[in-house]
This record gives C-alpha cells, sequence and structure tokens, in this order.
C-alpha cells in the first residue's frame, strides 16, 4: 500500500481493501496510460483514478470524492462482503461476466431464476438466447432450410417416396436434447470455475445486499461489494382479453409439446418474422398480422423486400391490424382459437380462426421486480430499460449492468457477451478498453437470411445527408439456386458509402444464403475501416454468395439493372 | 476477308517491318483481339469493348481425348468451378437427406442417387451460361469467332475453324487467355486410351460408378470428395501430399475428414499401368511405394487429376517470341501483364507465377483493358488472393500458411491462434466435428498484423470473402477480437480466436 500514499490535505482517504499489492503494483506500472501528469502522489478511491494533489483537492471540494465513497456504501460495511460480485440472472452476459470474474480469483455468486410463462414453460440455466432464443431458432430455421433441401435434391438427382411429412416433436425432442446439454454444460463451467450458482430470485432489498428466493420460497441475504443485473427480457403481452390465457409466446414455441398447427404470429418484429418463417418451412399454415411496418430499426428497403419473399412462399400477412380479443373454440393439442382483430386505419372487424396464436409483439425489460427503487438504480419509467454510461455502470457506482436491459443499446447475445467480459477486466484485471456498440453485425434468420453491418440507408441519409452517401446495390443468384431454379435476383446485396469520407463502407446489407456467415469478415473490414475502392480490390471467392461484394457497381443514383446475369 | 486480303504485305518482312507496314497501310482490322474465351478472356475483352474499342474474342475447345467439348466460357463455367460447385451442392444435399431425418422430417428409405437427372441439370445450367456467354459478348459489340488461333505474324492471328478452314485476323493489341487443360500421365500404359480427366467427368452421361481419382491436387480431392457425396465407391491415389502449396496442417484435416466420409485413400501409390479388363471394368496397378509392393484393383472409371498444363503450344509464340517458362510452359508475363512482346498480353491460367483462380483472372482482365483503353494505371494486386476448396468439409483461406509465414518470419516472430468449434447445426444432426478448424497467423509483435487466416467448415467461401477483405485493409488481431461475433453462426468464432498454439492449451470451443 505504500505506494499510494493519503493526501495529508483530505483527512479521510479511504483506499479499498481489495486493492491488492499485485493489483497496486500493476496500476503503479500502467502509471503512464492512467495519468498524463507526472506529479505524485497518485490517488486512487475505489481503484478509480482521481489525479495528483491538486485533483485530489479538486474533487473534495466538489464533493466527489465524499459522494463516491459513501456511494459506495462503504462506510457502512467496508470488510464483510460475501461476495466481490453478484450476478443478478445466468444469460449470455451474466454468465460470461461470472466466469471472467472468477478467472481473476474474484468470490462471485450467479443467481438465476426463470419465472414461467402464463402457460407453464420453464427451462434451465442459460438465459433467453440458448434456452428460448438464438439455438432453438436457428436449430428450427435449419429444419425449414433442410425442407427446402429435401425439394432442391430431388433436383439434384436424389429420388426418394413422393411426400416427406414433417415431424414436430421429433424435431423439439432433438432441440430440446441440445439445450439440457448446454444447460448441464453451463452448470458445470460455473463449478469448474468456482463461481457459486444458486436457482434463485434474486432483488436488491437494502444497498449491497439481494434477496435470493428459491422455487420453495426459501429466502436467503447475500452480500457484495458489486453487482451486475443481467436479467435479460421476456415477451410483451397484448393486455387484451385471451392474450395470456390462450395466446403462446416465443417462450413456449420452441419446447411445445404438440406441433402448432395453423398458426398466427402477431408482430413485426425479427422474432415474429423469424418463427414465422420456420413454421412455414415446415409446412404449416402460417398468418402473420402486422401493426405497422416491418423490421422497425432495420433497413426497410431490405425489411420490405424480407417480406415479399416470405409472401411468396407461401406466408399470409394481415396488415394494419391489430388482435382486440383472442377466444378458445375448442381445448386440445392444438386447440382452436378465435382471434378477433381491429384496423388500425378504420373501424374494419376481422375474424380468423386458428390453432396457435403467437405474440412476438416485443419485450420488456425484467427491471421492475428485482428492488432497484430499494438501492436507488434509476431506470427509465416508460421502457423499464437501464440508463449506463459508457462503462455500463448505472447511476449507483458499485451496480452494473448489461445486455438487454440496457438503455439505447444493441439486444444481441454476442454484445451481452463481450460488454460483461470488458466490464470484468476493467474491474479486476485492470483493462481499459470499454464495450464498442458501434458496427455490431447481426443477423436475422428470415427464410432468406439477413445480414447487417452499419447503418441503415434512411439512418445513413438521415446522419449524412442524401447528397453525401452513395448506394451500390445488386441482385444475386446463388449458383445452388440455379438447378433447381428458384428464386432468381431475390438475394440482394447493398452498401452504404460516405462520399465525403472516401467512400467509406458505413453500411453492409446482404439478403441470402447464409447472410451471417457471408456478414461476419465484412464486419470486421468495416472495423478496419474499408473503403469502397478497397472492396473493388479484393478478389472474389468463385462461386460463392458473398463475392457479389467485390463486384459492385451500379449506385442507386443511377437507376441502373441491377438483374443479374452470368458469371 | 479484309484478313485474308492483307495476309501477303504481312509475310513482307520481320516483325518490326510488320508494324511499319501495318503504319503505312493504316489500322488493324481490331484494336484488341482475345485469343480464349474463359473468364479472363472474356472479361477483358468486354471491358475494352466499353471504352468503345473494336475488339473480338477467338475460342475454341480441342476436344478432350475422350471426345468431351463444350461451349464458350472457358475451364470455370464449362469444367471447372460451376459444374464442380454444383456437383458438391449435390454431395452436400445427400448429408442434408441424412441430416433432415435428426431435425424432424420422415424420409423413408432406400434415398437413392441418379447422376443422369444430376448432370442432365448441371450440363443445362452451363449451356444456359454458354448462351448468357454469346448474348453478353454480342450485346457489347465483341466480335466472336469460333476459331483456333495461332500467331502468324506479331499482329495476325492465323485462325483454323473446325472444318479446317482458314482465317486471318489483325489487332493492334493481342492478349492470350488460353488457360490450361488437365495433364495425362503419358508414361502409364493404358493412362490416355482409359483414363477420363475432369474435361471430362461433368459431362459424363452415365455414372462413373467405382471410380479411381489419382493425384493430391485440389482437383483430385473435390472431384474424389463428391462422388463419395453421391454415394459412389471412390478412392484417391497419392504419391507424396495432399493439396501441395495450401497450409499443411489444414490440408491434412481436410483428407481426414474425407477418410472418415467415406473415401478411401491409396497414400505413396504410383499408378504404373491400366488395362481393359474383360468386363469393361478397368484394371490399375500401382506401386506401393511404403511396402515396395505392386497392387492391383479394378474401377469402372479411372480419372487422372495430377496436374493441368498451359494450353501454348499450338499459339506458335516462338515466331513472333512470347517467351515461356521452359519447365512450365507458361508465359512470362511484367506487373502490368505484358509478355516479352510488348503489344501482347496474357492474363489467366496461362500465365507464369499467378494463382489460377477464376476471379484473378477476370480482375487482371479487366484492370489491363483499363490500361490499354481507359487511361489507367491501376495494377493487379496478386497479394492475399482468398480461396476455397470445395472438397466435403469446404477450406477457405487467405494470405499465408502456418509454412509460409514461419519461413518469412521466423517461427518466434509469429503468434499462430487456433480452435477447433462445432457448427450449431452439427449438433441436432448429430454428425462429428472433429475436422471443423481454424488458425489466424499474425505477426507476434507489435499491431500483430495478419497474415492468414484459415477455416475448415461449412460455407467456409462464404465465411472467407469478407475476412479477405479485412486483411486487405491491414486488419490486426486486437481489431479482429473487437469485432462482434454474430450468433449463432461459425463465422463468429473467428471472432473469438484466442488460444495460441504456443500456449499448448485445449483450443477446443465448448458452450456458446
Amino acid at each position: 500500500m505504500r505506494i499510494i500514499q493519503s493526501c495529508s490535505v483530505i483527512q479521510v482517504l479511504l483506499i479499498s481493501p481489495s486493492l491488492k499489492e499485485e493489483n497496486a503494483q500493476k496500476l503503479q506500472e500502467g502509471t503512464c496510460e492512467l495519468a498524463t501528469e507526472t506529479s505524485q502522489p497518485l490517488v486512487f478511491v475505489q481503484e478509480k483514478h482521481i489525479g495528483d494533489h491538486e485533483k485530489t483537492l479538486k474533487a473534495h471540494k466538489e464533493g466527489k470524492l465524499q459522494k463516491l465513497l459513501e456511494m459506495n456504501g462503504h462506510m457502512q460495511v467496508p470488510h464483510s462482503y460475501d461476495f466481490d460480485l453478484i450476478v443478478i440472472g445466468g444469460g449470455s452476459g451474466g454468465l460470461a461476466a461470472a466466469k471472467e470474474a472468477a478467472k481473476y480469483d474474484k468470490k462471485v455468486m450467479v443467481l438465476d431464476f426463470v419465472t414461467p410463462t402464463p402457460l407453464g414453460t420453464s427451462w434451465g440455466l442459460g438465459g433467453t438466447c440458448v434456452n428460448v432464443g438464438c439455438i432453438p431458432k436457428k436449430l428450427m430455421h435449419q429444419a425449414a432450410l433442410l425442407g427446402q433441401a429435401l425439394q432442391d435434391s430431388r433436383k439434384f438427382g436424389w429420388q426418394f417416396t413422393e411426400e416427406v411429412k414433417h415431424n414436430w416433436m421429433a424435431m423439439t425432442e432433438s432441440v430440446q436434447n441440445y439445450i439440457g446439454s448446454l444447460n448441464w454444460g453451463y452448470r458445470v463451467a460455473l463449478r469448474e470455475k468456482k463461481v457459486t450458482y444458486e436457482n434463485a430470485y434474486g432483488e436488491f432489498v437494502r444497498p449491497h445486499t439481494v434477496k435470493a428466493t428459491n422455487k420453495r420460497g426459501i429466502e436467503k441475504l447475500y452480500t457484495a461489494k458489486r453487482f451486475l443485473i443481467a436479467t435479460g427480457e421476456r415477451p410483451r403481452y397484448l393486455g387484451i382479453p385471451g392474450d395470456k390465457e390462450y395466446c403462446i409466446s416465443s417462450d413456449d414455441l420452441f419446447s411445445l409439446p404438440y406441433c402448432p398447427g395453423k398458426t398466427l404470429v402477431v408482430g413485426a418484429s425479427y422474432v415474429a418474422l423469424e418463427c414465422a418463417g420456420f413454421l412455414a418451412g415446415l409446412g404449416l399454415d402460417v398468418t402473420v398480422m402486422v401493426r405497422s411496418i416491418l423490421l422497425r430499426g432495420f433497413d426497410q428497403d431490405i425489411a420490405n423486400k424480407i417480406g415479399e419473399y416470405m409472401e411468396e412462399h407461401g406466408i399470409n400477412f394481415i396488415k394494419q391490424f391489430v388482435p382486440i380479443k383472442v377466444e378458445q373454440i375448442e381445448e386440445g393439442t392444438p386447440g382452436r382459437l378465435k382471434v378477433t382483430a381491429q384496423s388500425t386505419v378504420g373501424d374494419q372487424i376481422i375474424e380468423g380462426e386458428y390453432n396457435t396464436v403467437l405474440l412476438a409483439i416485443g419485450r420488456d425489460a425484467c427491471t421492475r421486480k428485482i428492488g432497484l427503487d430499494k438501492v436507488g438504480v434509476k431506470i427509465n419509467e416508460k421502457t423499464g430499460k437501464i440508463p449506463v454510461n459508457d462503462e455500463e455502470q448505472t447511476n449507483v457506482p458499485y451496480i452494473y449492468a448489461i445486455g438487454d436491459i440496457l438503455q439505447d443499446k444493441l439486444e444481441l447475445t454476442p454484445v451481452a457477451i463481450q460488454a460483461g467480459r470488458l466490464l470484468v477486466q476493467r474491474l479486476y484485471a485492470g483493462a481499459t478498453i470499454k464495450c464498442d456498440y458501434v458496427n455490431v453485425p447481426t443477423t436475422v434468420f428470415t427464410p432468406l437470411e439477413y445480414g447487417a453491418c452499419g447503418y441503415s440507408e434512411e439512418s445513413a441519409v438521415e446522419k449524412f445527408g442524401e447528397e453525401n452517401i452513395e448506394v451500390y446495390h445488386s441482385y444475386f443468384w446463388p449458383l445452388e439456386w440455379t438447378v433447381p431454379s428458384r428464386d432468381n435476383n431475390k438475394c440482394y446485396a447493398k452498401i452504404i458509402c460516405n462520399i465525403q469520407d472516401n467512400e467509406r463502407v458505413i453500411g453492409f446489407h446482404v439478403l441470402g444464403p447464409n447472410a451471417g456467415e457471408v456478414t461476419q469478415g465484412f464486419a470486421a473490414a468495416i472495423k478496419c475501416g474499408m473503403t469502397k475502392a478497397q472492396l473493388d480490390n479484393t478478389i472474389g471467392i468463385h462461386p460463392v454468395c458473398a463475392e457479389i461484394f467485390t463486384t459492385l457497381s451500379v449506385t442507386k443514383r443511377s437507376g441502373g439493372n441491377t438483374l443479374q446475369a452470368g458469371c | 476477308m479484309a484478313a485474308l486480303w492483307r495476309r501477303p504485305e504481312r509475310l513482307l518482312g520481320a516483325a518490326g517491318l510488320c508494324r511499319t507496314a501495318r503504319a503505312l497501310s493504316g489500322k488493324s482490322e481490331y484494336d484488341l483481339l482475345v485469343i480464349g474465351g474463359g473468364s479472363g478472356g472474356l472479361a477483358c475483352a468486354e471491358e475494352a469493348a466499353q471504352f468503345g474499342r473494336k475488339v473480338a474474342v477467338l475460342d475454341y475447345v480441342e476436344p478432350s481425348p475422350q471426345g468431351t467439348k463444350w461451349g464458350l466460357g472457358g475451364t470455370c463455367v464449362n469444367v471447372g468451378c460451376i459444374p464442380k460447385k454444383l456437383m458438391h451442392q449435390a454431395a452436400l444435399l445427400g448429408s442434408a437427406l441424412k441430416d433432415a431425418q435428426h431435425y424432424g422430417w420422415n424420409i423413408s428409405q432406400p434415398v437413392q442417387h441418379t447422376w443422369s437427372v444430376m448432370a442432365q441439370a448441371v450440363q443445362n445450367y452451363v449451356k444456359s451460361l454458354n448462351w448468357g456467354h454469346r448474348v453478353q459478348l454480342q450485346d457489347k459489340k465483341v466480335k466472336y469467332f469460333n476459331i483456333k488461333g495461332s500467331f502468324s505474324d506479331p499482329h495476325t492471328i492465323r485462325g483454323l475453324t473446325k472444318a479446317g478452314k482458314e482465317t486471318f485476323i489483325t489487332a493492334e493489341k493481342i492478349v492470350i487467355a488460353t488457360g490450361g487443360r488437365p495433364k495425362y500421365p503419358m508414361h502409364i500404359a493404358g493412362a490416355l486410351e482409359y483414363g477420363i480427366t475432369s474435361d471430362d467427368l461433368f459431362w459424363l452421361k452415365e455414372s462413373p460408378g467405382k471410380t479411381l481419382v489419382v493425384g493430391a491436387s485440389y482437383v483430385s480431392l473435390e472431384c474424389a470428395g463428391f462422388l463419395t457425396g453421391i454415394g459412389l465407391d471412390t478412392t484417391v491415389m497419392m504419391r507424396s501430399i495432399p493439396l501441395r502449396g495450401f497450409d499443411q496442417q489444414m490440408s491434412s484435416l481436410v483428407t481426414e475428414h474425407m477418410e472418415s466420409y467415406g473415401t478411401k485413400f491409396l497414400k505413396k501409390c504410383i499408378p504404373t499401368k491400366v488395362e481393359k479388363l474383360e468386363s469393361n471394368k478397368l484394371q490399375v496397378t500401382w506401386q506401393n511405394t511404403d511396402l515396395g509392393t505392386e497392387e492391383t484393383d479394378s474401377f469402372d472409371t479411372v480419372m487422372w487429376a495430377v496436374g493441368r498444363v498451359p494450353d501454348t503450344k499450338t499459339l506458335n509464340l516462338e515466331t513472333v517470341g512470347v517467351k515461356t517458362n521452359s519447365e512450365t510452359g507458361k508465359i512470362v508475363v511484367d506487373a502490368s501483364e505484358a509478355t516479352s512482346v510488348p503489344h501482347i498480353y496474357a492474363v489467366g491460367d496461362i500465365t507464369e507465377g499467378r494463382p489460377e483462380l477464376t476471379p484473378t483472372a477476370i480482375a487482371a482482365g479487366k484492370l489491363l483493358a483499363r490500361r490499354l483503353f481507359g487511361q489507367s494505371s491501376e495494377l493487379m494486386d496478386y497479394d492475399n488472393v482468398p480461396t476455397t476448396v470445395f472438397t466435403p468439409l469446404e477450406y477457405g483461406c487467405v494470405g499465408l500458411s502456418e509454412e509460409e509465414a514461419v519461413q518469412c518470419y521466423g517461427s518466434d516472430n509469429i503468434e499462430v491462434y487456433h480452435a477447433y468449434y462445432k457448427p450449431l447445426e452439427f449438433t441436432v444432426a448429430e454428425r462429428d466435428a472433429t475436422q471443423c478448424y481454424m488458425k489466424m497467423v499474425c505477426l507476434r509483435e507489435r499491431e500483430q498484423r495478419i497474415l492468414g487466416l484459415h477455416f475448415i467448415g461449412p460455407n467456409a467461401g462464404e465465411v472467407i470473402q469478407g475476412f479477405a477483405l479485412g486483411i486487405k485493409c491491414g486488419a490486426t488481431y486486437p481489431q479482429l477480437m473487437k469485432t462482434i461475433g454474430i450468433h449463432p453462426t461459425c463465422a463468429e468464432e473467428i471472432t473469438k480466436l484466442h488460444i495460441t498454439k504456443r500456449s499448448g492449451l485445449d483450443a477446443t470451443v465448448t458452450g456458446c
């Protein structure tokens, strides 16, 4: 502790008890990075660098030091926490952070508890992505793609019986078995890394203290120096008669113990379109009810192309309608439901009969029932989301938050993982790298997959002005689709360049098979600042879909022909 | 007929005089003449025509020893990338049929593959491309001659039609883009008589049946891979290492996977003769150099994939002084694709030291046309060209192999990050992912610039393309680590590579 001395001017200057010699050593070694000033002493409070004598004095005068110390609750219980870090929520972000913290020999606890859906569906450790999100979604999407492959394969010389039926239960069981193995894997990983795991609902009861309630209602209190909130989101319900009684959400769909049959999907989010897409691909009669636009927030030109493709592939769309009532006609697995819907532009009322109604109208942050008021963590009252600074810190300095519950951040598994890891590295390993939420690539697994990175066309126009952006685009026909001669000129590639900045690529959009695999590398290139010229200078890999991006020559402005012909 | 009329004055003197004579008599018929209507030649011709130049393309397919021939478009379209990838797709669909059952699709056995249905479909598509190329030439006002060309003087090409009719065409500038053709091991008795090559395979009307593929080139492994995939008894015979020139760790993973996929391998074996049996089967005899024994087996088809030779012999290059590499027979070009004769250029597989890849030929052809007629000075950059081998488990790469990196920088100065991963789709399908592997070769010091990236797994080409661009932009390891993954894809594992080979730690990716 000798290297960090108390400043004589300030009488009380507590130095974090967890700042052990080795960390202090690291801090000293990192002095040049941390502090541009060379004058000593260097003062750290709660491992936060304050500065030299003058800066410390200034901070003291402004009351910042005092605030920092008090808010961390340091004065009340300085030495007796049960844990260094308690993570509330065992999803992608929470688990990544917990395991990372354990690497630095921190005492870590994860609280995870799945509140069952209104229909009683529940699942294991791992959060949304693993249990009711990315993983089962992509596997069922794959099942649907294989359905297409079966049709294609006949054109490629394969012969088998005419009629091929899909067995929902067989698929769901395989998918659930795999998920079960992942749940188990997470538990083993936590144990190996010596992270304490409790299958209990965590909520704050007072500063630095959470109450953990398990399935049997047994309550325990735990204290920690720091907390990480990573509780994620759950599907929203409509708030109309019959919604919670008869409708399902994506939380139920992937483990549904019977084939959903004729399905109405309500919503136009990516969840809605992905689920509608694979259900139709498995041969079900699917209708999507949309209030206004598809895929809000995504490039609308692409969103509409996705919609068109889905319509052409047999999915019905009811546009500008919202359900107002869901009634059960007949019980069963599946039963029969009557849905009454109202036009959003007139008084028209329509009715329809379905076996299953899947709500995918959005997701709500799980932040209102975890005692945030007890510790003073601010949330956006309207959305329930938690505002954080660029270091994932809430307004209460010892409480952090990552993942889907963050305000104005992306709801993506890899983002949550990255944010969690980097946060922990900053907290416990002296790292300074912050999570970069810019140019994050993503993929929507609709029947025609959509990969994107950077600006949508409309947001680019808004930000830079139409005259300052150049959009290059082209349709393309995957070679594999030529022999079955399907879907010509449905796949589409578009890049958006900033003319003022050397035609730097600021938006990348691809609609076609394996869009995720295609987009990933380009996202890395965008991170490296790729320009249109560099794109043109890159040699394509022949014959793959991704090579189209190395030969884009038609600008949208020109109105030139973008239908592809030949090699 | 103008050419015929012109011919006598062409013959008046040596090259230099000819040019003078031509200058006096006015211009040649064409601003640009391209010999060879493959990817590179067509791209060059069409680009030149965009600048309003008078352009002609000569294309003529000399039938293979087995009599196979095809239309306009060159190797890639007719007997290369296109039919190869389509047949590879047929094989992938065979795996999809198996996977589908795990995903709930009830497919009753037996599932069978009919070669003729596939071949017909592939050939029809290729023919539509042949037609497309002809239309495109017409649209772009490029004159097309289906004749075999050879130099009669530096500015004149003598063309021969199929019927043996002679034509002479003059041009200001000439581009040679005649590509390469599969090599036959002429010293092996029966090789030419009974063997086929990739020039024939894609046009076979009937299934090749039990097949022996000789060679360890990517052509060999790709063909053996899809033949296995559609259910044929397939054996690869190789003398030494697979995929020479590619990263050898990756290459052995590729063949290891093929073995588990059902392809048989005869390693360190050299064929000595091929005989036809009364049953019409082909009996192949080979030397097992490991055991020093002579072995034999019979096959329905024997395919040679022992390399390709440039199509330069009939061009009469000596007459005009275009230099070739005496060992390879390939044309020596400079950075601007110019041959030893200043107004004669060459692009594509026929050029010495260039990658034999369609997209490089196309890019080189286009850039050449722009330099010749479009006031451009941009040269083709042959560095960091990505490529993909479409074996059953695909292998995509860009930049240096680990061996090359070690050779260039020394093993102490490079860091190799690697990972074994399992594609999500393989889990439910209960597919083995032992060979799904990736590695990134970086400089060890400072910025850790990426020198090479290697990926084995499904859709390798789609995965590598974007990263190739990143590497072109000078991507470093930290930049790649800052790139957020797309979940769940295979490509995201590249952004998560963190185990160095040096550490010796287990590189198996677990969980999400």
